[in-house]
């Protein structure tokens, strides 16, 4: 039927690989939550808490999250455009770039290369490397939606370019520095101006690498699963255009009450509030889609995954404009809660969506059906239970934190010192972990379910027809 | 809406770009160009050559996972932590050192605060000092020898004012002086007009 093939092996090595580096990823996490209730486990100079954390968020933003984006959005962009990639050998080789630029990264953070700028740490030779990687995926995409032959370009696709485009933009502008030698450099901006330039940029970094990309895989894999179409093709135009319109206007909500000219804080905070339309049209869509069968829920086990990740992506979208305000940011900011937010977005949002794209694509690539759906039940529950007590332990301690930070006697005094407050800090810490055991159990259940498949399938089976 | 757009990738993309562009152009490339991003208070130094060695290890051993350099304008701040902090204090700071996470206190008025001692006594051991910190340890970099010809590198990329004698001794310096000499000069700018 088809003359072709679709490069099936290098999507499967982008998820074998994003697998491997979020496992990295993961248990480093895991170690550094330690870290924060037992100083004794910092191990210098490669290991201590100010190396690891960012290993730890750059193995999981670049390592499980640009890696599956690469490997799902290949599989995406090939099935809606009906032809294999422009270039499968560029792609082969984007897969073995992509691993070794991760691992170099992962070395360079250890041994302390580190350009301060939150999420885009890497030094400059690594940010080249980036760069290049960048350019190869988008020449594919880009070529690939270009020579389609299907006319209509689905939702998934207008995600998929914004997320090349915008990507490009903010880690070339953010990561303009001088070099000061081969592990070393300083950035072309200054104080006040590098605060504003790298907001802009750590805002966005997250709304292009874990929103717009994750809403692509949503609204491609929620009609596959469910065999439901999407409920209004009108809110998706609406939602997709008013999101990254929006989006980049809002990163100086990070820098409320710092020395940032306030009327650029107050652009962003406006627009921060605006952007809970546009992030709840795609969740409006997707539970209207599933809201004409909702026994999807029970009869097929991925609708779960994606109901409940769209569901998360709509609390964060509330909780993040929340936290914008003025007056709640001068309780929340630079307290606990802030990584409780970030960890719903990505343990709830981002994971539950991944995991659900990987398990449909991999019996599809390996033309069997998954291991076990008893197995990916348990890992739902366990991933729910774990992030949801990752979250609302750290939400609890850090309005704790900022209250008793403020807290004054009656004579107008400071209550408590800052190391009293901290040390009101450890049970919660000490729940956190508990939470994040619970969820890496819950990814070891996914992995087993992955790799059993993976054994009972054969990947070069009739390649054609997947 | 016109439904042809989803057919011209080309188009759809300048379309996205633009949309993507509009915010970027407002809120980010237009203050760049203005001088309220720009300000330097008359006080403020340049970072000597072992200032600038303790700003490097800082940055290396990211201290601002745990630490702001930003005091907000907010009674209970500057209580606990002095004056808030000036647009004009960073003039020196590539990039900036804000952070965005307080595990442990803001630094931003630490300069001057406690003696160098009380700093190098900290860094050796925190829980000697505070039996419920969480801090690592940063002892070991009593060890380490400064290269004076990696920091003249990093000064000229700066474009720092500094001469062969401030270099020299830098041979006779560790890391451990090299970041306290840093801890000493954080927001003294301000502090030294009051």
């Amino acid at each position: 039927m088809n003359d072709y093939q679709y490069d099936n092996r290098t999507v499967n090595g982008f998820i074998v690989s994003s697998i491997f580096w979020g496992v990295v990823g993961i248990v480093i996490g895991l170690w550094i939550s330690v870290q924060m209730w037992m100083p004794s486990l910092n191990f210098p100079p490669y290991f201590t808490f100010g190396r690891l954390r960012v290993v730890h968020t750059n193995g999981l933003a670049f390592g499980l999250g640009i890696g599956a984006i690469f490997g799902i959005f290949y599989y995406i962009v090939m099935r809606l455009t009906k032809r294999p990639l422009l270039f499968p050998k560029l792609a082969r080789f984007h897969l073995y770039l992509f691993n070794i630029a991760i691992a170099l990264a992962a070395v360079s953070l250890f041994l302390g290369m580190n350009q301060s700028l939150e999420y885009a740490e890497l030094e400059w030779p690594l940010d080249i490397g980036v760069v290049i990687l960048w350019v190869i995926f988008a020449v594919n995409v880009f070529g690939t939606i270009i020579k389609r032959k299907e006319e209509q370009m689905y939702i998934s696709l207008w995600y998929i370019l914004a997320t090349v485009i915008a990507v490009a933009v903010l880690y070339i502008v953010n990561n303009l520095s001088i070099p000061a030698g081969w592990n070393k450099s300083y950035s072309v901006f200054t104080g006040v101006n590098s605060a504003n330039v790298e907001w802009w940029y750590g805002h966005n970094i997250v709304g292009f690498l874990l929103t717009t990309p994750i809403l692509a895989m949503f609204y491609y894999f929620l009609p596959k699963t469910t065999g439901l179409p999407i409920y209004s093709h009108r809110l998706s135009i609406i939602a997709f255009w008013s999101l990254i319109f929006a989006y980049l206007w809002t990163g100086a909500h990070h820098l409320v009450y710092t020395p940032l000219p306030d009327w650029i804080q107050t652009l962003a905070i406006a627009f921060t509030i605006f952007l809970i339309a546009p992030s709840w049209g795609s969740v409006v869509n997707g539970f209207y889609t599933v809201n004409n069968d909702w026994s999807k829920m029970q009869t097929n086990y991925l609708t779960k995954f994606l109901i409940l990740g769209i569901t998360f992506y709509g609390l964060q979208t509330v909780q993040g404009p929340t936290q914008g305000l003025r007056v709640v940011s001068q309780l929340i900011h630079y307290t606990d809660w802030v990584p409780g937010h970030v960890h719903m977005g990505t343990m709830g949002w981002v994971t539950m969506t991944v995991a659900a794209s990987i398990y449909y694509i991999i019996p599809k690539i390996y033309h069997t059906e998954i291991y076990s759906e008893k197995i990916a039940n348990t890992h739902f529950w366990l991933v729910l239970i774990g992030q949801l007590i990752f979250s609302i332990t750290m939400w609890i301690t850090g309005i704790t934190q900022g209250a008793l930070w403020k807290a004054t006697n009656a004579d107008g005094s400071l209550k408590y010192t800052f190391v009293e407050i901290l040390a009101k800090n450890y049970p919660y810490w000490q729940m956190r972990t508990l939470g994040g055991v619970i969820f890496t159990v819950g990814m070891l259940f996914f992995i087993y379910n992955v790799a059993m498949t993976m054994r009972k399938g054969n990947l070069s089976l009739d390649a054609s027809k997947a | 809406m016109s439904g042809e757009l989803y057919k011209k990738p080309i188009l759809f993309s300048i379309a996205a770009t633009v949309a993507i562009l509009v915010g970027t152009a407002v809120t980010m490339f237009y203050p760049m160009m203005t001088d309220e991003m720009h300000p330097k208070l008359a006080n403020l130094k340049p970072y000597t050559a072992l200032q600038l060695a303790g700003k490097d290890i800082y940055q290396r051993e990211g201290c601002n996972n745990c630490h702001t350099q930003t005091v907000r304008p907010l009674k209970t701040e500057v209580m606990r932590y002095g004056e808030y902090s000036k647009a004009g204090e960073f003039a020196y700071d590539r990039p900036f050192l804000w952070g965005s996470k307080r595990t442990g206190p803001d630094l931003a008025r630490i300069g001057g605060k406690y003696p160098d001692a009380w700093h190098e006594i900290h860094f050796e051991n925190p829980q000697a000092m505070y039996a419920e910190s969480n801090m690592p340890a940063y002892g070991w970099i009593k060890t380490n020898k400064l290269d004076p010809a990696d920091i003249e590198a990093h000064m000229k990329a700066n474009e720092f004012p500094y001469t062969p004698e401030e270099l020299a001794i830098l041979k006779t310096k560790t890391e451990m002086d090299a970041l306290v000499a840093y801890m000493q000069v954080i927001g003294t700018a301000v502090t030294k007009v009051q």
